[in-house]
């Protein structure tokens, strides 16, 4: 058995950037079907055109159109594309200078193979049929074909609009994330109906859920403790307001419930009693849910309920809010 | 400017580590390790600076949890930098010429292999046009060596050669993740990967975390017979654009390189994630033919993110510790394709 729990997890969100002038005018450009470098001190054409010379240091204003046929200066194979790429089939990434560029621009290559591609080729770019103000306007390049008319590449301009000033860029990245050992521990505790913690053998504290280490000495948490599934309320607040993904209907109380015998208190909800009766000092208990809903989770836990016993006394938890 | 050396080196390298992205398990031993090499305890350490990042960990503030590692009882003197180990030492050097403080451990640490770390790299990239088609780590590299290739400055089987000698030196390190050597022909008759790079060209997907412990004038003498005294440190950082550089040059390093003189150096530790890179930065640093590059095996054989850079630093001054040379480089690099570039050299005075 592996040492840890581990499940798959989507960290995505949209970047929402302003543009500013150059990056603006290129992406412009491109919405347009033109492809717009900017002109350097040193007289260079780069594309996308730098928002600032590299020399002077100023701004770079003198714009220059360029053709949307180039010479590929470098390229690579990309055998197993990975999501977000411009293709999701083995193709190429170059380097291309256009024609009237001095300066590459990184896209994608269409080809089938290896063997189709070398430096020096002729390309050009491909158009996206809806074009936003993109680099993904450009779909890729594709070799110029003996066969082509002098029309090759030109794509037809979007009736005029404003210029560009915003991109959104949708990020999303995947991972396998682990949780720790000590953490595995404590969700594989719970699909047994037991809630585990760990003391340090420093200074005796008792954490749970289990660190890999008390964040006090700095040591590895060794020694398993089982905890009861009894506490106190330390502190509490009342949920009024809604959120996307709210499972229960406001308002509702979110609580540490400091366990007996746990140094740390774990949050959960309080139920079974009216929001504004809660208190500090509150004795409850761990309700579950019916055994066979148990997974490796806290939810096992359904919420904490009131067991009705008296208070317990302040000096038994000051220590522990 | 206050003499500083490297005193102490702790590491962890593996193909995958059977742990949370958060690595506190993982750093409490090496921490172990820095107080045993220095007969610290954690409160002799008057800095601490650590390098990580959140894209690699898959969660916002990654740092923080590491710092459970330390034990903040009383509070510490805590910083981090989202850049490899060897800008966390940067970052740490400075602190200790300040005058601040006289002794510090850097550390760092990343799970590589929770995400698809080619893919995640996307993201230290321009954001308008380069990011959006997510040009993943080693096809930028294959970018970089077809231009060397393309301009005669190397070919495969230069590239097959650095490959091979980092193999065979990777045998001789308990760390390294791929190792055994073999032929230049023998690797060269393997199947081409990212045209023009062979799999053996790529590092290898890493997960990892290391420290280095630091300590000025009297502190360092203290703890080390002969300390790896830090003789010169600086960086610098190029376009990241692929299309304003020239790729088959790094000016950033070669003026890393000039800042702190090479001359002298006997080792040098280079952090080179591709085989071509290793022959770009040989050749920026202006390296003399008869140093001896990367004995560790170095980064094409096990090359932990974030903390690759900083163990290039630490596997050269273990050698200055050892009395197997007296003057000693490391480098880190960061960014696309060499685009950011670290120059620390070490020396051993008798």
């Amino acid at each position: 058995m592996s040492r840890t729990l581990s499940a798959p997890v989507t960290v995505a969100f949209d970047y929402t950037r302003s543009t500013g002038p150059v990056l603006g005018r290129f992406l412009t450009g491109l919405r347009d079907g033109v492809v717009v470098g900017g002109r350097t001190s040193e007289g260079r054409v780069v594309v996308p055109p730098p928002e600032f010379d590299p020399v002077t240091h100023q701004q770079v204003t003198d714009f220059v159109e360029v053709a949307s046929t180039g010479t590929v200066t470098s390229w690579t194979w990309v055998p197993e594309p990975v999501a977000g790429q411009p293709f999701d089939r083995p193709f190429a990434f170059a380097l291309v200078t256009l024609e009237g560029a001095d300066a590459p621009l990184l896209h994608a290559l269409d080809v089938a193979s290896p063997d189709q591609v070398s430096t020096g080729m002729q390309v050009r770019v491909r158009w996206a049929e809806e074009r936003v103000g993109a680099i993904t306007d450009i779909v890729c390049f594709e070799p110029v074909a003996e066969l082509d008319d002098a029309d090759a590449g030109a794509a037809a301009s979007q009736p005029g609009t404003d210029p560009v000033t915003k991109v959104i860029t949708p990020v999303a990245l995947d991972y396998l994330y682990a949780a720790s050992p000590e953490e595995s521990a404590f969700y594989r505790g719970l699909a047994e109906g037991r809630i585990l913690g760990q003391r340090c053998p420093a200074c005796g504290k008792v954490y749970v859920p289990p660190r890999s280490a008390c964040p006090v000495d700095g040591v590895a948490t060794t020694e398993e403790v089982e905890l009861s599934e009894t506490g106190t309320v330390t502190t509490f607040c009342i949920v009024n307001v809604p959120f996307l993904g709210q499972r229960i209907k406001p308002p509702y109380v979110s609580a540490y419930v400091l366990l007996d015998g746990a140094d740390i208190a774990v949050l959960h909800l309080i139920l079974d009693i009216p929001a504004d009766e809660v208190r500090m000092g509150m004795r409850v208990k761990a309700v579950w849910k019916p055994r066979d809903e148990w997974g490796t989770t806290i939810e096992n836990i359904s919420h904490f309920s009131p067991t009705g016993d008296p208070d317990a006394d302040y000096d038994t938890y000051k220590h522990h809010l | 400017m206050r003499e500083v050396a490297v005193v102490g080196f702790a590491q962890r390298q593996m193909k995958e580590f059977d742990g949370s992205p958060t690595c506190v398990e993982l750093l409490v031993p090496l921490f172990e390790e820095c107080y045993e090499q220095t007969g610290w305890t954690r409160r002799d350490v008057g800095f601490w600076c650590s390098g990580s990042s959140d894209y690699l960990a898959g969660r916002s503030f990654s740092f923080v949890q590491a710092v459970d590692a330390i034990g903040v009882i009383p509070p510490v003197n805590e910083s981090h930098v989202e850049m490899d180990l060897a800008w966390a030492m940067y970052e740490a050097w400075l602190k200790i010429q300040t005058g601040e403080v006289d002794t510090a451990v850097v550390y760092a640490f990343g799970k590589s292999s929770a995400g698809v770390l080619r893919r995640t790299l996307a993201l230290q990239l321009e954001p308008y046009t380069m990011t959006p088609l997510w040009p993943d780590t080693v096809s930028l590299a294959g970018l970089q060596a077809r231009a060397g290739i393309d301009a005669g400055l190397w070919d495969e089987r230069a590239m097959a050669e650095v490959a091979n000698r980092s193999l065979t030196d990777a045998e001789k390190n308990e760390y390294a993740v791929r190792k055994g050597g073999s032929s230049v022909e023998e690797l060269l008759a393997r199947p081409v990967y990212a045209d023009p790079l062979r799999k053996h060209d790529c590092a290898p997907v890493t997960d990892g975390a290391a420290a280095l412990v630091l300590a000025a004038g009297d502190r360092a003498r203290e703890v080390q017979d002969r300390p790896a005294w830090i003789d010169g440190i600086s960086h610098y950082v190029d376009p990241m654009s692929m299309g304003t550089r020239d790729l088959t040059r790094s000016p950033s390093a070669a003026r890393a390189a000039q800042a702190v003189g090479v001359a002298g150096v006997e080792v040098a530790e280079l952090h080179a994630p591709f085989s071509h890179q290793e022959l770009v930065l040989r050749r920026e640093l202006g390296l003399a033919d008869d140093v001896v590059v990367n004995p560790s095996g170095g980064a094409l054989t096990s090359n932990p993110m974030f903390s690759a850079g900083g163990i290039r630093i630490g596997e050269a001054a273990r050698r200055i510790w050892s009395g197997e040379a007296s003057r000693t480089l490391g480098h880190a690099t960061s960014g696309p394709a060499l685009q950011q570039n670290l120059v620390c050299t070490l020396e051993g005075r008798s």
